[in-house]
C-alpha cells in the first residue's frame, strides 16, 4: 500500500491554492538495478481532485513525471472547511484515495 | 465503483513494441472504458491523448491528439534555462486564453515525449505547476487547448545529468 499523500489546500482572496504530493517510485521501466536486471515499469497514470464531489483538476501522468509526484494548481469558489479529495491508480493497478480540509 | 478507476497497464510490459498497434489499442481500451464518467467530447479527447501517451515522438503525439504548435504569448511557460539532474525539472504553466480546457507538457528528447495532461474544468485556473524528468537538453513544450484550437509555448532547457536512465 502507498503511503499517504500530503494535501495541502488554502483559501486565499477567493481563490483555493491546491499542493498535492503523492508518495510514488515514477519507475519508467528503462532502468537497472545493480544487478543489471531490468526494474519493470511502475508509475500513476491518473490523478483526480475533487472538491466536495465536484471535479477541479483531472490528469493524465506518463512515466516521465518525476519521482513523488507534485501538483500545484488553484480553484475559485472553494470554502474553508470543504472536503477535498485525491484519487490516483498506477499501472500496476494499485490506488489510493486521500481527503484534506479546505484551510483559511 | 466509478469507471475512472481502471488500471491502465504500462505499455511496455509484456514486449509490446513501442507505439505499436497493439500497444495503442490497449490504450485506448483502457481509455473507452474511463471515459464513461467524461462527457463526450472530452471521452474521445481522452482516447487520443492516451495515443498521445504511447507515442515516440513530438510529432507523432501531436497529430494523436489533432494539435499543431501554434506559439501564443498567452501560453507561458516557466522551465530553468539550466538544471543539473534531469529527473527533477520544475516545470510551471500558465494560460492566458479565455476558454482553456487542456493543458499537456512535452520534452522534445524523452522516448515518449508527452509527460503529461491535465483537463482544466470551469472554475480551475488554467495553470497548473510540477515536476518532470527530462532525458538529455531539449526543448519543453506547453501545449493549451483554449476554445477547441491550440495553443503553445516552447523554452530550451540544458540539462547536466539526464532523467531518464540510472544514477
Amino acid at each position: 500500500m502507498a503511503e499517504p499523500m500530503r494535501i495541502r489546500a488554502r483559501l486565499k482572496e477567493g481563490v483555493t491554492e491546491v499542493h498535492v504530493l503523492m508518495l510514488h517510485p515514477m519507475e519508467t521501466g528503462f532502468r537497472k538495478d545493480d544487478a543489471g536486471r531490468p526494474i519493470s515499469a511502475h508509475y500513476i497514470t491518473d490523478v483526480q481532485i475533487s472538491v466536495q464531489g465536484r471535479t477541479v483538476l483531472s490528469a493524465t501522468l506518463s512515466r516521465a513525471v518525476s519521482q513523488d509526484p507534485l501538483l500545484y494548481f488553484r480553484f475559485q469558489g472553494g470554502r474553508v472547511d470543504d472536503t477535498i479529495r485525491v484519487d490516483w491508480i498506477d499501472t500496476l493497478g494499485e490506488r489510493r484515495t486521500d481527503e484534506a480540509q479546505i484551510q483559511g | 465503483m466509478c469507471a475512472w478507476f481502471v488500471p491502465r497497464p504500462d505499455p511496455l510490459a509484456d514486449g509490446a513494441r513501442v507505439g505499436g498497434r497493439r500497444e495503442a489499442l490497449r490504450f485506448m481500451g483502457a481509455a473507452l472504458l474511463a471515459s464513461g464518467m467524461f462527457p463526450w467530447p472530452e471521452a474521445r479527447a481522452a482516447e487520443n491523448a492516451a495515443l498521445a501517451f504511447g507515442s515516440g515522438s513530438l510529432e507523432g503525439a501531436l497529430k494523436a491528439l489533432g494539435a499543431v504548435l501554434d506559439p501564443s504569448p498567452r501560453v507561458r511557460l516557466a522551465v530553468p534555462d539550466f538544471v543539473e539532474n534531469g529527473s527533477v525539472v520544475p516545470v510551471e504553466v500558465t494560460s492566458e486564453l479565455p476558454g482553456s480546457q487542456t493543458i499537456c507538457v512535452f520534452s522534445e528528447a524523452n522516448p515518449f515525449p508527452l509527460v503529461a495532461r491535465f483537463v482544466v474544468p470551469e472554475g480551475t485556473d488554467p495553470y497548473v505547476s510540477t515536476r518532470i524528468k527530462v532525458a538529455e537538453s531539449c526543448n519543453i513544450y506547453a501545449l493549451v487547448q483554449a476554445d477547441g484550437r491550440y495553443f503553445s509555448a516552447v523554452k530550451a532547457t540544458t540539462v547536466t545529468v539526464g532523467g531518464c536512465g540510472n544514477g
